[in-house]
């Protein structure tokens, strides 16, 4: 159980996977411009990474190790986050036209969201248990949804913000990241 | 042998496994798109520029099939798009009113003088920035073609310092509009036929000292025109263009002749 706690803490804040290892970060510049998108892509992203990592993991145990064919392993996870994002799109498309309409082109950028892949791979990499990796994923997502909605919040708020013209945008955006992830740095030893 | 065939075998069936499950999942979450999406959007002109509002045609066409658009909403197709558009979805379409868009400016490189020569950036937006550019006149013209290379439908021509909009290729889709530093491009009836081509808020003396095509403020038009059309302030005169019958008293009369009819402008620049 210790583990598992321990595994939880340090994907959410430690190692969160934008403001550390700073893997995802297209899709945490392009969505987190509104709270709503944001929650929206979370769930999504949520939803594929610990699915896939799921599916990466069995893939990895029962087909490729057995096979001796651990060098497909990229191959064979891309192979698997790309199916897994088809299906959450069809799925929202049906569920939330609405959001799917929000995200746009983010939606199938999923597939290139390299914390998905990331997760998938690290996992195997740390040796984890299926309960580990799934508290694992679960955490990785739940890092990035909070990178989103914090990153969402601090947005709406800098909109009507007074900002240097050469600023707004992207720019402030980016030194706003760039401060959050010295203030995640102090979580560091945490775990 | 088998070092091929593991991983053909290894990634083939898995590739297949999940192309079937998708097959399965796309007939389950099955969206039915309404058919007249896409025959919408078919008769949109396809220029993706947003004039009406909307995320490019794609989006108005999901627009006017639900019903949210009123059928004339796209300014760039005009009558005819507005009638097949009204055709598709079995509804009347209500006459557009065609609008252009205008420089409210003549002072070109001839009429208006100089503060100094910009030889920096070629955009109006800073050219503009720099004590309100080159031209004396801190209300005219920029000339360095903003809104000729903003313009989706090649309309605007840069002609002697100025931007002169080409009324018949105009669709009003106010690119140029949002673009202008100056604020000098506005909306004009079609149909109108005088137009003040000025927007100096100086007084009379100043105009001229600057530009010789400029409005002087001298009220002749506002006395002179029989329909009352006319409002003066902020020493500039203005035309209500619902008012105006076209009788062309005002262009006769404007001793600067910054009163123009568009019609047949292009003799009067040459």
């Amino acid at each position: 159980m210790g583990s598992i706690f321990t595994i939880l803490v340090s994907t959410i804040f430690v190692n969160n996977y934008v403001f550390a290892k700073f893997l995802g970060i297209c899709p945490f510049l392009g969505v987190s411009s509104k709270m709503e998108t944001s929650t929206g892509m979370g769930v999504a992203v949520t939803f594929v990474t610990t699915l896939a990592s799921i599916v990466t993991f069995i893939i990895q145990k029962y087909i490729l190790d057995v096979l001796g064919l651990e060098y497909l392993q990229t191959i064979v996870f891309i192979l698997v986050i790309a199916a897994l994002v088809q299906f959450v799109e069809m799925a929202i498309k049906k569920i939330s036209p609405t959001l799917y309409n929000a995200l746009g082109v983010y939606l199938p950028l999923i597939t290139t969201n390299c914390i998905v892949l990331g997760v998938a791979i690290l996992n195997i990499q740390e040796k984890y248990t299926l309960i580990e990796t799934i508290f694992s994923a679960v955490g990785a997502s739940l890092g990035f949804f909070l990178a989103l909605v914090l990153m969402a919040g601090l947005r709406e708020k800098m909109e009507t913000a007074d900002i240097p013209e050469a600023l707004s945008g992207f720019p402030i955006t980016l030194i706003a990241t760039g401060l959050m992830s010295i203030a995640f740095a102090g979580f560091a030893g945490l775990v | 042998m088998t070092s091929i065939i593991y991983p053909v075998i290894t990634l083939g069936g898995l590739g297949i496994s999940f192309g079937i499950l998708l097959s399965i999942a796309s007939k389950v979450f099955e969206v039915p798109v309404d058919p007249r999406v896409e025959e919408l959007q078919r008769a949109l002109p396809g220029a993706n520029c947003g004039a009406c509002g909307y995320p490019g045609c794609a989006g108005l066409a999901n627009a006017l099939a639900a019903g949210d658009a009123p059928v004339n909403a796209c300014a760039v197709g005009g009558q005819a798009v507005a009638d097949r558009v009204a055709d598709i979805l079995g509804k009347k379409s209500e006459d557009v009113e065609k609008e252009v868009a205008v420089v409210l400016c003549q002072g070109d490189c001839d009429k208006a003088k100089n503060k100094y020569i910009y030889e920096g950036i070629q955009d109006c937006r800073i050219a503009s920035r720099l004590s309100d550019g080159q031209k004396a006149c801190s209300y005219g013209c920029t000339g360095c073609g903003t809104c000729y290379n903003v313009c989706p439908f090649d309309a605007i021509e840069m002609v002697n310092g100025i931007a002169v909009i080409d009324r018949d290729k105009c669709t009003a889709c106010k690119k140029c509009i949002e673009v202008c530093p100056k604020k000098i491009i506005e909306l004009v009836p079609y149909d109108n036929h005088a137009i003040v081509k000025c927007k100096s808020e100086d007084a009379g003396k100043v105009v001229r000292g600057n530009c010789s095509i400029g409005c002087i403020g001298c009220k002749i038009c506002v006395k002179n025109c029989p329909e009352d059309a006319f409002t003066f302030e902020n020493n500039l005169a203005r035309i209500n263009y619902e008012k105006c019958t076209n009788c062309m008293t005002c262009v006769e009369k404007c001793p600067t002749k910054c009163i123009v009819n568009p019609v047949n402008e292009e003799s009067l620049v040459n």
